[in-house]
């Protein structure tokens, strides 16, 4: 009798409200019941708000259950859950769920899915073959790829990727070297991790292919400490490809040479910066650099360096497996490709949304992620993480790219959108804005070193209702101008926009009058 | 959870110079030393100095950047409270007002019978599933304050 497959996640979201006890409680039940299963820890479909949600292999098809505690593995097994049959928890087809039949999975297709420490498992469901492709292609013709796909960085600056590797690939150098930014310190992100725990080879194989075309033999993968699962899986599955060949000395038998290390943050948010990564992964305080030199042209010990997110650089498989014409076909504007979206906090239907670019704000927040988990109305919306605007309702109409978003003074970042209900307090918001960047300045540059603990105290102040508000509004607004102009990387530069978004779309809450119509239910 | 060893020069020198050799060393070291002992004494910061060829100043700075270094022992669980935007939507300052309370500590404090050491933390990409924490690096999230306090409760009674 073959044994029936079960698919449980071992994604930390997963993890943190119970698939761990739901493994051992479908391992019990099965063996009790003398059933042979095989259960396969997979990552997450994403689809949060049913996790911890299982799957068991049918003749024809996968069905899922979920949300599923260590309770309900019993009368779940009880009702013949081995079989796919009824029980108040079955959704069906995972595919058919709404949430999942309208995104678009391009770099997320495999995840949830496949065994993540299974080279061939991988192989299987459409990996390897841009490797494949890239090996019989010459180095710029690779490059150039990449180029016409569009693929804009998915870290938060949204430069193109293709630039930067043509950068990197007419730069001489003996030694150059591929990072991979994995420092996803955003709030209201996750799709880094997911990808990571979820689907480790697809990153493997778009460093390798980064390696190839622009001549690197070494590659780091920089992932934060916050993120323990993530880097156990990452590093199993960089063993497990450089046992099956797909790194090493000979990449798949081919003359190229690639391996990669892993490299764990100490809990600074900053790293995320470039060049402040670089320096940390070199031994040193993570102090961003002052550019140029780009790193492309002197960047990990002092060598030409790629560094690119995750995200971008799991994009890279299905371009060169699909071609750039099948990414590029996806988006809006000179926003090309998908974009993980990630719908987090006080949101209903939270999880990763992969679609193209161009969604409105307020289809996201309220069709997809079906308003706030709280079931009170939304009243604003933070995109793009801790650096990012609050966008109120009247601004729902704002289509997700990164054009749109910068032109209402907001970014989308690295794609992460945060929900409040009306009962958050914008000003605590913009304080912690101001707190945040005073705990985690690296202290190179003034406006952001000290301008942040000043710009704390002024909201403290206007808080409490000391002194002249108005002068402290235009203190406030000072201030920004010179975090935004006056810094040398994003951390100084963009803390003014969660903080001038709160003071401009909630005046109220500063107690200034209200805007007009803003934080209106609908 | 097996705790931390207790401070060993012998085990320190031998910690460090098995990535001695290793390009930007500093950090993979530091972090192997914390590992094994919970904290990085300073006896260990002049080690890692001779071994790099650093001055005390270089790893002490870098020691101090890192919000991860410890200067202090701690007890036998760690606890990192996510304090950032998305757990904050889901009332983590409540959470973490709670938990200050109920050990009567500080962050990065330890528990006065050495069962929690106290941390926060600004997201752990659990964010959908907010609001969350690390426990001894296993993740938990979806919490409220009655599974705060049962939490709690089963870690003191623990150690």
């Amino acid at each position: 009798m073959t044994a029936i497959r079960l698919f449980v996640p071992r994604d930390a979201g997963a993890l943190a409200v119970g698939a761990e006890r739901v493994a051992q409680a479908l391992h019990a039940g099965a063996a009790r019941r003398g059933a042979p299963v095989e259960i396969v820890r997979t990552g997450s479909r994403g689809l949060y708000w049913l996790e911890p949600m299982i799957e068991v292999a049918t003749d024809t098809e996968r069905i899922a259950y979920g949300p599923v505690s260590a309770d309900d593995v019993e009368p779940l097994l009880d009702a013949g859950m081995l079989s796919g049959a009824p029980h108040p928890l079955r959704l069906g087809r995972p595919e058919a769920l709404p949430f999942l039949s309208r995104q678009t999975r391009l770099t997320f297709a495999r995840c949830g899915i496949v065994d993540p420490l299974s080279p061939q498992d991988y192989g299987g469901h459409g990996g390897w073959r841009g490797l494949e492709r890239a090996i019989a292609m010459a180095p710029a013709d690779i490059v150039e790829a990449v180029v016409q796909s569009g693929l804009r960085g998915r870290g938060g600056a949204g430069f193109p990727t293709g630039v930067k590797w043509r950068t990197a690939l007419q730069a001489p150098g003996a030694q150059k070297y591929i990072v991979c930014n994995a420092d996803e310190g955003d709030s209201g992100t996750f799709a880094d991790r997911m990808i990571m725990e979820g689907d480790p080879f697809v990153l493997i194989e778009g460093m390798t292919i980064a390696g190839i075309a622009v001549g690197a033999t070494k590659g780091y993968v920089y992932i934060r400490s916050e993120y323990p699962q993530a880097i156990a899986v990452i590093r199993a599955a960089i063993d497990a490809a450089r046992h099956a060949g797909y790194i090493g000395t000979r990449v798949t038998d081919s003359p190229h040479a690639f391996d990669l290390e892993v490299r764990v943050g100490a809990g600074a948010y900053v790293c995320g910066e470039e060049t402040a990564l670089l320096e940390s992964i070199e031994g040193r305080r993570g102090q961003v650099r002052a550019k140029p030199p780009l790193p492309a042209h002197r960047g990990l010990f002092a060598s030409p360096t790629v560094i690119n997110n995750v995200l971008s650089l799991a994009a890279v498989p299905f371009i060169l497996a699909e071609g750039a014409a099948a990414y590029a076909a996806h988006g809006f504007g000179k926003s090309r490709g998908t974009m993980p979206i990630q719908l987090a906090g006080n949101v209903k239907y939270g999880g990763l949304f992969e679609a193209g670019f161009g969604l409105s704000l307020g289809e996201l927040v309220d069709d997809i992620g079906g308003g706030t988990a709280s079931g009170r109305p939304v009243r604003a919306v933070q995109v793009g993480g801790p650096l990012g605007a609050y966008f109120p309702r009247r601004l729902f109409d704002t289509p997700f790219d990164y054009e749109a978003f910068a032109a209402r003074d907001g970014l989308i970042g690295h794609g992460g959108i945060v929900v409040f209900d009306d009962t958050v307090d914008m000003a605590r918001q913009a304080r912690f804005a101001m707190e945040f960047c005073a705990i985690e300045s690296c202290g190179k540059c003034t406006p952001c070193r000290i301008g942040s603990t000043r710009g704390a105290e002024v909201i403290d102040r206007i808080m409490r209702g000391e002194g002249d508000r108005a002068a402290h509004l235009a203190l406030i607004t000072d201030l920004c101008e010179t975090l935004k102009f006056g810094s040398l990387c994003a951390l100084g530069g963009f803390t003014p926009y969660p903080v001038m978004s709160a003071i401009r779309h909630f005046p109220e809450d500063f107690g200034m009058p209200q805007a007009v119509s803003s934080g209106t239910p609908r | 959870m097996s705790g931390p060893e207790p401070w060993s020069p012998e085990r320190a020198a031998a910690i460090i110079a098995a990535r001695t050799g290793d390009a930007g060393a500093t950090l993979p070291i530091l972090q192997a030393l914390q590992e094994t002992f919970g904290y990085i004494p300073d006896a260990a910061i002049l080690m890692v100095a001779d071994a790099l060829n650093l001055t005390r100043a270089e790893v002490y700075g870098v020691v101090s950047f890192y919000h991860d270094f410890r200067r202090q022992p701690i007890g036998h669980h760690v606890l990192k409270l996510c304090r950032a935007e998305a757990c904050q939507s889901m009332g983590a300052e409540a959470l973490a007002a709670q938990v200050q309370a109920a050990l009567q500590i500080g962050w990065g404090d330890t528990s006065a019978d050495c069962a929690v050491t106290l941390e926060p933390v600004y997201c752990l990409g659990l964010c959908a599933t907010a609001p969350a924490l690390l426990l001894d690096d296993q993740p938990v999230g979806r919490l409220n304050g009655g599974r705060l306090a049962a939490l709690l409760d089963e870690l003191r009674a623990g150690s």
